[in-house]
């Protein structure tokens, strides 16, 4: 019964991939560039949702790691170092140790305070980032002027289109996903969900709280350094907006539109932001005072997000 | 000698408008539980809304009681309508929440008096420049200096003398224990929610002649006063003080100390402090 659950849950993704892989080939150009932009930002927003949906941990920094991969990409594509994998491995390494030690000081800390000291901690980073011209360029941001390419089977591929920009970013995101997936479903991902559900058992059991919830940290901040090295790929820039609390701000937007108790929530709510972006753009300037009418209305209509709740209206299982 | 005298007047101005933001955000989040997000934007719309009176009326004195009622006005109607749902649910929707009514404010101060600078005069008697050891100092941030010992003091004892200081200081001590004495707590909320709005916009309508006026004025205020509120103790009354004193000291003197990098010297102190002591320096209790 267990493994018929399993194969139809995974109906769903199996599709949604199917569809990701044929949609340049049906939508103009300009869209495919959104759904790159989609994918990035939805990877960064599950890997997010690591920490809320799964650990029940609000980290109002992942901006900080996000922006490290993005400059640790650009350096390096700046410094001639050209390998994809190279770059794809020191982004989310960087990240990731940037995270582990951001969490050994922050996973102390619960709820409100837990999210105040991550800001904290991502305003840091964007602060020195802002203001060490010399490495970072400063307020202007570091540009990327040569992609990398990759030799696929004797031919040289590179990413200037975007359509093979995006199937880099699909493939990516793909294997990312994945592999948050499988976290998610091990063990360790069930001691995380006990975490959120009751961390003092946890501890009573034998579970060392403080190093579960820095290596959910560490892991989290690893897939967000994929994401910003992506998204530097994607937008050839990386700019210390990225590290600043109102772009931390936007996985969490997103997870919380999605849906915080589905795996591919907040992904949903990455397409549901930005499409509302695009549509809104078209009548106003103002998208920002319709977003926060958008996000006022979601936050009191819709209790497990957009996803979530319309999951639980017509399927009625709760599980998670 | 003079470089300190007036970086410590600097940053005791600064430090002065920042408690009277923090105060209302520590005594909001220490009664209703809400960190609220928006208290920036509120502290921009009380700029706004002072400068919109003054030009009215053509008094600052005018526009700085009635801007910020004004303000206090909208406090209830976001309470009632809108944060009195989240009680009880989640942080994150709770933030996120606030941080709508932030993107609401902000784009909405945008679209009413546009994106561009504008300024406010100080009003005659305070608009001069004083000598001080030699150096000339502008005398409102003189009077910001002295004005925000007074409204503290009167906060405080408003809190610890007045029968309403009571009941909300019980409210925020045990709120289920308020409402089993016959308190109404609910209304309580509203009028604390409302009175952390007129603080915030208070402090604006203060700032608006010392900074020019832009709908993003909010956004660095509302960050330094997370940590302030952070550092001092959530919920704490002399926390929020001491917070403010010290991270507005720690901005005029990090200029000449750290140079390129003050920017970051609150975050160290935050993180630093709530790593020692994560509660923050002081207790609860409003």
């Amino acid at each position: 019964m267990m493994q018929g659950q399993q194969r139809r849950n995974l109906l769903g993704p199996a599709l949604l991939t199917v569809l990701l892989l044929i949609a340049p080939l049906m939508i103009p150009i300009y869209w495919t560039m959104i759904l790159s932009e989609i994918l990035i930002m939805g990877l960064m927003a599950i890997s997010f949702n690591l920490l809320l949906g799964y650990t029940g941990l609000l980290s109002f920094g992942q901006g900080a790691f996000f922006g490290l991969g993005a400059y640790s990409a650009a350096l390096m594509l700046q410094g001639g170092y050209e390998n994809l994998f190279l770059i794809l491995f020191v982004g989310m390494l960087v990240a990731m140790l940037a995270a582990l030690a951001v969490g050994i000081f922050s996973v102390q800390l619960d709820e409100i305070f837990f999210a105040m000291i991550t800001l904290g901690f991502g305003m840091l980073f964007f602060s020195v980032a802002h203001n060490w011209r010399t490495v970072t360029g400063g307020s202007d941001g570091l540009p990327v002027f040569s992609l990398p390419s990759l030799n696929f089977f004797g031919s040289q591929l590179t990413f200037y289109a975007p359509v093979n920009m995006y199937y880099l970013i699909f493939v990516l995101v793909f294997i990312g996903c994945s592999l948050l997936w499988l976290i998610v479903h091990s063990p360790f991902g069930l001691i995380l969900k006990a975490l959120r559900e009751n961390k003092q058992r946890v501890s009573f059991v034998g579970g060392n709280v403080k190093i579960l919830r820095i290596a959910a940290f560490a892991i989290s901040g690893a897939f967000t350094g994929l994401a910003g090295v992506l998204f530097c790929l994607f937008n050839n820039m990386a700019t210390p907006e990225f590290m600043h609390w109102s772009f931390s701000a936007k996985p969490v937007i997103m997870s919380v539109i999605g849906g915080t108790s589905v795996f591919l929530g907040p992904l949903f709510g990455a397409a549901i932001f930005f499409v509302l972006e695009q549509i809104i753009i078209q009548f106003t300037e103002n998208w920002m005072l319709f977003l926060g009418i958008v996000l006022v209305f979601i936050v009191l209509f819709f209790p497990e997000g957009v996803f979530g709740t319309l999951r639980n209206k017509f399927f009625k299982q709760g599980s998670k | 000698m003079e470089t300190l005298l007036l970086n410590t007047l600097n940053g005791l101005s600064w430090g002065m408008l920042l408690f009277l933001i923090a105060v209302g955000l520590t005594t909001v989040f220490g009664v209703l539980g809400v960190l609220n997000f928006a208290h920036g934007s509120l502290f921009m719309l009380g700029a706004y809304l002072c400068m919109q009176s003054m030009q009215y009326f053509d008094s600052f004195w005018l526009g700085l009681l009635i801007g910020p009622l004004c303000a206090a006005v909208l406090g209830v109607l976001v309470e009632k309508y809108l944060l009195k749902r989240v009680y009880g649910r989640d942080v994150s929707y709770q933030l996120l929440l606030t941080f709508a009514i932030l993107l609401i404010l902000d784009d909405g101060v945008r679209m009413i008096w546009g994106s561009g600078y504008h300024v406010v005069d100080p009003p005659a008697i305070l608009s001069g420049i004083i000598s001080i050891t030699g150096q000339d100092y502008p005398v409102y941030r003189i009077f910001l200096i002295i004005i925000g010992p007074i409204i503290g003091t009167l906060l405080w004892s408003f809190f610890h003398f007045t029968k309403w200081g009571k009941i909300i200081r019980a409210a925020s001590f045990d709120n289920i224990m308020a409402e089993g004495v016959g308190i109404n707590v609910p209304m309580i909320y509203t009028a604390v929610f409302a009175l952390g709005t007129w603080l915030a916009a208070l402090g604006g309508a203060l700032a608006a002649p010392q900074q020019s006026l832009v709908p993003s004025m909010g956004e660095k205020i509302i960050i330094e006063s997370f940590i302030v509120v952070v550092i001092g103790g959530m919920g704490s009354f002399p926390g929020a003080f001491v917070g403010a004193l010290l991270l507005g000291l720690l901005g005029s003197f990090g200029t000449v100390f750290a140079g390129n990098m003050q920017m970051a010297i609150p975050y160290i102190l935050m993180a630093a402090i709530l790593m020692i002591r994560p509660n923050g320096l002081f207790k609860k209790g409003v």
